[in-house]
């Protein structure tokens, strides 16, 4: 074939390098030419990039994409729909699935079903039989499938003594544990933050100390044993503090922080929608401002969405019945653009390289150059659109920014090499 | 005004206008034919996911005086089937054709969905640990009743503040009056944050019970203890129970109240509950003609007690 | 009092404003002297009557016939001279609950058993009929009284229901969108107006 199979043309590049006016040229699945003025020529698609920014795909560490076991929430499918709307190529699927991914064969599975999906799809292994936190998975079996992160993510690892011997375990693999932080003794029960809020509204609360407690138990133990540990979803104050420190300190501990915990405070448990329900909970605005510091300062190296579909039915239980979680895939990226007060440059730091990085995606992050894979996401940050949820590509409905207004949003998506979105409409 | 969720719904104004209507409705519940027409034609549904006979009970005779009908969903008799969503079991309520839904549940925040789900008023008779606003109406209406304007009264609420809907409910209510409240609790049992609220506090009822105008007793449960809330209900009443001896400390024109059902022997004696001082039946009886009053607001009178959004004048 | 404004709801209450004045202080009075008499001689004597006035107009004339009845004397009246006095508000009753606000004005208090008594209804303006009707149906909850008479100041016509008075103070004609006003000075016809917003 001759000629360019795909041109963005009119953007401006932004990855990891720096900032560039050029146009963008794609041939079976790799970036062949980035430079001002590229000619298309018949037959080549044409992606209009002007006044957008063409950045490396976004890459998500952290989302439930429900299957095996939750597909009336969501599928691989739908959710790497989302994905891909949202400017993501590739996402890492969490293993607290049922069954969860905790053996090779399972983690076989959800591996194949992304191979079709509208980005990438890799998974999270997790770091215990069943994540029941008492016998260590078989993450040498999985690691040789290329997984590279581990986490018994909705639980926090309980037992010190195991947590450190997985630690120590991991050494060898070259993989990365990654912690949900919550002490589930001190959080039994709870339904919220605990704070003013849930003591007004009669809700039992979760203390921010239920989260700081194992994330200062995990940096002795990367301490200790001098393994990699990465937070996921901070969403307090202390946490943040404790991380920066511990970073300072020349430890090898990363974090990410969803955009709920730089957006919604406590404060919307009022209404009892447990749209709003999340774990770990919304905090307080003193709370938000240390994550949004955190973001901006280097504390925190992600933004990773947690994904957590559920069934309108599930969701519209009492609030103490209901699942915790909230969507996240297709709005993150504008909420990161229109909350933050950060240059795009750092945002996407935050939203792909840093990520793909922590995540090990080496194809994808950047940069946007010739000779690497075609995944990019085109970006205008002007466009103001508003959250509709019955126009989100998930199977589930439960944002808690319905109506909300947003600045900035994906035009185009492209994963290796093929336009899986454009103009803002997924392609199939 | 459409529903009835909290205290806060009604604000101060709207608390002396139920109290005021509430003399008429002890009027009628007096007389030889305790019924009005007020209501005809009007259904009443009571949905009680949580057991509680005597409220239940309370509310259809308040709407069977005032002449509506009445129908009963209570999870215990099974009516309401398990496995039904909340929200199929109220639109389906809803399809029947009702005027009002009286609801009770243990999960926080339920009134406050079915409003959002439904046209009929939603009245609140309890949600989890949150509001029971008709309680704190009979609670201030019992003492009016005794005591005249509750302003500058000292009311003590006794007991498991955390978990106490009522609590929450009468601190709202007996503060918008102008009461000066006081929570005795041990600091297990009070909320985690106070901030915000209209009370004082205290570990020590022997401290300040010769002081009160009213003591109000909250039930203890005893899960506390498997909570590690309480070390035993024995040492609870030693330091917390209104006993023989703290009865004789308590002045003679004070009042003892509770919500019931009592625990005797524990937050209470049954020399304390049944003491002049104590008001217990009272407050039953005007429960009645609160939930009347209530009632007639929401379905009859046509009048608007919505209190005025904070900010406003 | 019939149809006046309930001035407990801001967004329909209104001022009178007053045009004509159909009796002054005397009038009221004599009036009140005569249907006292009235009553005494319809009734012959007053030893199974009771006066229960309807709120809130009402009330007041009921206490005044109350005390003319008293003055009139033990030898005319038969062995009693104080009549017992009771004030009903029929607010629960009225057949326009929902339409618009309605909030009784004060408690009803009918300390008397009034099975076989005759009652005297008293109000001070009898207008479409609606609000005597309202008290036969609440004085059916009290009991069976033996008979039931009305007693006004002012009958002004514009009868929606079959109800008439035994005893009139005066038949007064007016228009129905008129108010009359009956006050211990007098009574006026005059008109509501509303307030500026």
């Amino acid at each position: 074939m001759n000629g360019h199979a795909l041109v963005i043309r009119g953007g401006e590049v932004v990855d990891h390098r720096g900032r560039r006016v050029a146009d963008v040229a794609v041939r079976a699945g790799t970036i062949t030419a980035v430079e001002p003025g590229i000619d298309a020529g018949p037959g080549v698609r044409v992606l209009d990039a002007s006044g957008c920014v063409v950045a490396p795909g976004l890459v998500d560490l952290h989302a439930h994409l429900r299957e095996p076991g939750g597909e009336a929430a969501e599928t691989v499918e739908t959710a790497s729909r989302a994905a891909a709307r949202g400017g993501y190529t590739a996402v890492v699927a969490m293993p607290n699935t049922d069954p969860p991914i905790d053996s090779a064969a399972v983690a076989r599975q959800v591996l194949e079903l992304g191979r079709h999906a509208l980005c990438d799809v890799g998974v999270a292994g997790a770091i215990t039989v069943g994540r029941k936190g008492e016998q260590l998975a078989p993450m040498a079996e999985l690691a040789d499938l290329g997984v590279r992160l581990f986490t018994d993510d909705g639980s926090g690892v309980q037992d010190t003594r195991l947590m450190r011997r997985a630690l120590q375990y991991s050494l060898a693999l070259g993989i990365t544990l990654a912690q949900h932080c919550e002490d589930a003794s001190l959080a039994a029960g709870g339904q919220m933050h605990e704070g003013t809020w849930s003591s007004k509204l009669g809700m039992p609360g979760i203390p921010a100390e239920a989260e700081e407690l194992m994330v200062m138990r995990d940096i002795a133990l990367v301490r200790l044993t001098g393994a990699p540990v990465h937070f996921l979803h901070l969403s307090t104050a202390g946490s943040v503090a404790m991380v920066r420190a511990a970073k300072d300190q020349g430890l090898p501990v990363t974090a990410e922080a969803a955009p709920h915990h730089f957006t919604l405070t406590h404060a919307e448990a009022e209404s009892f929608d447990p749209v709003y329900k999340v774990n770990p909970p919304l905090r307080t605005d003193d709370d938000v401002a240390a994550v949004k510091r955190g973001l901006a300062d280097g504390a925190i190296d992600a933004i990773a969405t947690d994904h957590a579909p559920h069934t309108q039915e599930a969701k519209e239980a009492p609030w103490d019945e209901a699942p915790p979680g909230m969507l996240g895939l297709e709005t993150a990226l504008s909420l990161a653009l229109t909350e933050l007060g950060l240059p795009i440059d750092a945002v996407l730091a935050l939203m792909s390289w840093q990520p793909a990085r922590i995540a090990g995606l080496i194809e994808h992050g950047g940069p946007v150059a010739p000779g690497r894979p075609a995944n990019v996401t085109v970006i205008d940050p002007a466009e103001r659109w508003t959250v509709q949820p019955e126009r989100l590509a998930s199977r589930a409905r439960n944002t808690p920014y319905a109506g909300r207004p947003l600045v900035g949003r994906v035009r185009h998506t492209v994963l290796r090499g093929e336009a899986v979105v454009v103009g803002g409409e997924a392609q199939r | 005004m459409k529903h009835l969720l909290s205290v806060q719904d009604l604000g101060a104004e709207g608390v002396h206008e139920v109290m005021r209507l509430t003399d008429s409705f002890v009027e009628v519940s007096g007389r030889a034919i305790p019924r009005v027409p007020a209501l005809r034609g009007k259904t009443v549904v009571s949905l009680f996911y949580e057991d509680s006979t005597r409220t239940r009970l309370s509310f259809e005779t308040a709407a069977k005086r005032l002449s509506a009908d009445t129908m009963t969903f209570s999870v215990s008799s099974s009516s309401v089937n398990k496995g039904e969503s909340l929200r199929d079991t109220v639109e389906t309520i809803e399809a029947m054709g009702i005027d009002a839904v009286v609801v009770r549940h243990k999960s926080s925040g339920v009134p406050w969905r079915i409003a959002s789900w439904v046209n009929a008023s939603v009245i609140n008779a309890g949600d989890g640990w949150h509001q029971h606003p008709t309680q704190a109406l009979l609670d201030c209406y019992t003492i009016r009743s005794r005591k005249g304007d509750l302003g500058g009264l000292r009311i003590a609420i006794v007991g498991d503040v955390m978990h106490s809907r009522v609590a929450r409910s009468d601190v709202d209510a007996f503060a918008a009056l102008g009461a000066e409240v006081l929570l005795v609790a041990p600091p297990t049992l009070l909320p985690a944050s106070l901030e915000g609220w209209p009370v004082k506090i205290t570990h020590s009822l022997d401290e300040v019970i010769g002081g009160l105008d009213v003591i109000y007793l909250l039930r203890i449960q005893r899960e506390r203890m498997t909570e590690a809330l309480l070390p035993s209900l024995r040492e609870y009443r030693a330091v917390y129970g209104l006993t023989a001896d703290r009865l004789r400390a308590l002045r003679r024109d004070a009042l003892v109240m509770h919500p019931g059902p009592m625990n005797r022997g524990v937050e209470i004696d049954a020399e304390a509950a049944e003491d002049e001082r104590s008001v217990i039946t009272a407050q039953v009886s005007n429960g009645v003609a609160v939930r009347m009053a209530v009632l007639y607001l929401l379905l009859g009178s046509g009048a608007d007690l919505v209190a005025p959004p904070a900010g406003d004048q | 009092m019939a149809e006046r404004e309930r001035t407990v709801m801001p967004p329909r209450g209104g001022i009178f404003v007053p045009k004509t004045q159909v009796m002054d202080a005397a009038d009221l009075r004599r009036a009140v002297t005569r249907i006292a008499h009235e009553i005494v001689e319809r009734n012959h004597g007053v030893d199974d009557v009771a006066l229960i006035g309807l709120q809130t107009g009402g009330v007041p004339l009921a206490h005044r016939l109350h005390d003319a009845l008293r003055t009139i004397g033990a030898d005319q009246m038969g062995s009693r001279t104080d009549v017992p006095l009771g004030s009903l508000d029929v607010a629960f009753y009225r057949d326009d609950i929902g339409l618009r606000p309605v909030l009784p004005e004060a408690v009803t208090d009918i300390p008397f058993d009034l099975t076989g008594m005759t009652v005297v209804l008293v109000d001070d303006v009898l207008f479409t009929g609606r609000t005597v009707r309202a008290a036969l149906n609440a004085l059916n909850d009290y009991g069976r009284p033996l008979a039931v008479q009305l007693a006004v100041m002012i009958d002004r016509g514009h009868r929606q229901l079959p109800i008439r008075p035994d005893f009139v103070g005066k038949n007064v004609p007016t228009r129905f969108d008129e108010q009359v006003d009956v006050a211990d000075d007098g009574v006026t016809i005059g008109e509501i107006a509303r307030p500026q917003p």
